[in-house]
């Protein structure tokens, strides 16, 4: 219907983006009068949400028509932002910015170049930058996750790790069961989005070729492509944070570093 | 403070050992020596610093000042791994690992890459009286029985020395007493030195001979038992 009144494509675009607001604020005023104490949060992240992607577009219209370089540089900031973000829920993990960058960085960073360089990633701009910040975001989420999760095992279970290292184990050995839950608890909404692939959803690279007209059969293969990278991208991202993580939480005498408040 | 004048060699020489956290200090100048064989106890109310005194003993917690040696050499010399393993320290909880007794009381030996073989591991049951428990899922275990499996798991290493962090602090009476009586029957069948961190005055003169009395972080008394508790009794 908007498309009828407006034929500006940024118009209609701002348009279809003020009705989604709309939607939204709908959903503000439920959640205030249901006294969930989110209304700054949600306004906040909608405001933000809009003028971050907005401004993306207008960059990406200056950065597509630059030379393939650039995108260096643009994946650079994108994983050092995933690895400040990461951090602002872990602050009690020594060290959590470095292994976080480390990891992101040998996850997303080895995956990227690795895939553009073998043609799996087109080498333009406009397939590695989109397809490049699915995989750090997912790193970063996974990292997060995993870094989050390894935290609350070592918080809930210090007794046992106090007890494994006083029998004479190694710091490795002991936090060995708490570092697999966190592996996989950071790889499991990762695992059910490729199982789930296709029927219970259409994520959005191929969601985008199949509304640019491409066809449906390649943006399939397409997607797997993509979703299959971000599952490397994951995988390398954890095991690589969790190896570097391990060490962080112990002092070179083989002491926990992390326990629990009413134990400190 | 009063001394205790041993005339043996120590097997433990506690120096000068302090800890602070924060800027807050939670234990102050430690000094004492223990002989082998010996049964003492480290007493005090809550607060005083005795469960932080018998973790820097075990080097779970790294002091702020002083040190421990064990045998003459600076423990801080030893690799933490051995230490442990002579220093064998029994904690307040169980903190029992998921899986059968058996998985548990092996888990220090398998950490060293040795087998505990199945005579060892029965005789290591028959000792803190859990005989035919091997195979029992830790989680099915009560208090009582979860706790002599913790203290067989550290007898499994063969330590030197005992530490025993208030191990029946958190049993109901019936527990308390078999606990106790185990850990007894124990001591009393082999050579292992024993250190007792507790604040039950009664188990202290039933458990051991030696008394190192604790206040806000600061040794106050070291002598005989019955001479330490009597003095205080009287403050």
């Amino acid at each position: 219907m908007l498309s009828r009144w407006i034929d500006n494509q940024i118009l209609l675009g701002a348009a279809q983006a003020g009705v989604t607001m709309a939607a939204a604020l709908i959903v503000v005023a439920l959640t205030i009068r249901l006294r969930l104490g989110l209304k700054k949060d949600i306004l906040v992240g909608l405001g933000r949400g809009l003028v971050q992607i907005v401004a993306v577009g207008f960059l990406l219209t200056l950065i597509f028509s630059a030379d393939l370089w650039i995108s260096i540089p643009i994946i650079l900031v994108m994983i050092i932002t995933a690895g400040f973000i990461t951090v602002q829920r872990i602050k009690a993990i020594p060290n959590a910015l470095w292994i976080s960058l480390a990891g992101i960085s040998a996850g997303a960073g080895s995956v990227i170049l690795i895939m553009t360089l073998l043609g799996v990633i087109k080498q333009d701009l406009t397939s590695i930058i989109p397809i490049g910040s699915m995989m750090v975001y997912g790193a970063m989420n996974a990292n997060a996750l995993m870094l989050e999760r390894f935290h609350s095992e070592l918080v809930s279970h210090g007794g046992q790790v106090e007890a494994g290292l006083a029998l004479g184990a190694s710091p490795e050995e002991v936090v060995g069961p708490y570092a697999r839950r966190a592996v996989t608890a950071a790889m499991i909404p990762n695992i059910n989005g490729l199982q789930s692939l296709g029927i219970v959803w259409i994520p959005g690279a191929m969601s985008g070729m199949l509304l640019s007209g491409e066809n449906p059969a390649y943006a399939g293969f397409y997607q797997f492509v993509v979703s299959g990278s971000i599952f490397v991208t994951v995988g390398i991202t954890v095991i690589i944070s969790i190896v570097l993580v391990r060490k962080q939480v112990f002092s070179k005498a083989e002491q926990l570093l992390i326990h629990s408040e009413e134990n400190q | 403070m009063e001394s205790n004048g041993n005339k043996h060699p120590a097997l433990l020489r506690v120096e000068g050992l302090g800890y602070q956290v924060d800027g807050q200090v939670l234990l102050s100048d430690i000094n004492f020596e223990i002989t082998a064989g010996e049964r003492i106890a480290i007493f005090g109310p809550s607060g005083a610093g005795k469960s932080t005194l018998i973790r820097l003993m075990n080097r779970l917690d790294e002091p702020s000042s002083g040190t421990v040696y064990l045998e003459g050499q600076d423990y801080r010399q030893i690799s933490p791994r051995k230490l442990r393993r002579r220093l064998g320290m029994v904690m307040q909880q169980p903190n029992l690992f998921p899986g059968s007794v058996a998985e548990n009381i092996r888990f220090g030996p398998t950490a060293q890459g040795e087998r505990l073989d199945d005579e060892r591991l029965r005789e290591l049951l028959l000792g803190v009286d859990l005989e035919g428990f091997a195979d029992r899922d830790v989680s099915k275990l009560s208090g009582g029985e979860a706790q002599r499996v913790n203290l067989a798991r550290t007898l499994a290493n063969k330590p030197e020395v005992l530490l025993l962090d208030e191990p029946t602090s958190s049993l109901d009476q019936a527990a308390k007493q078999e606990v106790e009586e185990t850990i007894l029957s124990v001591l009393e069948s082999g050579e292992v030195t024993c250190i007792l961190v507790s604040h039950d005055r009664t188990q202290v003169m039933r458990m051991t001979d030696r008394v190192l009395s604790l206040k806000d972080g600061r040794l106050i008394a070291d002598g005989p038992a019955e001479e330490v508790l009597n003095a205080q009794s009287m403050d």
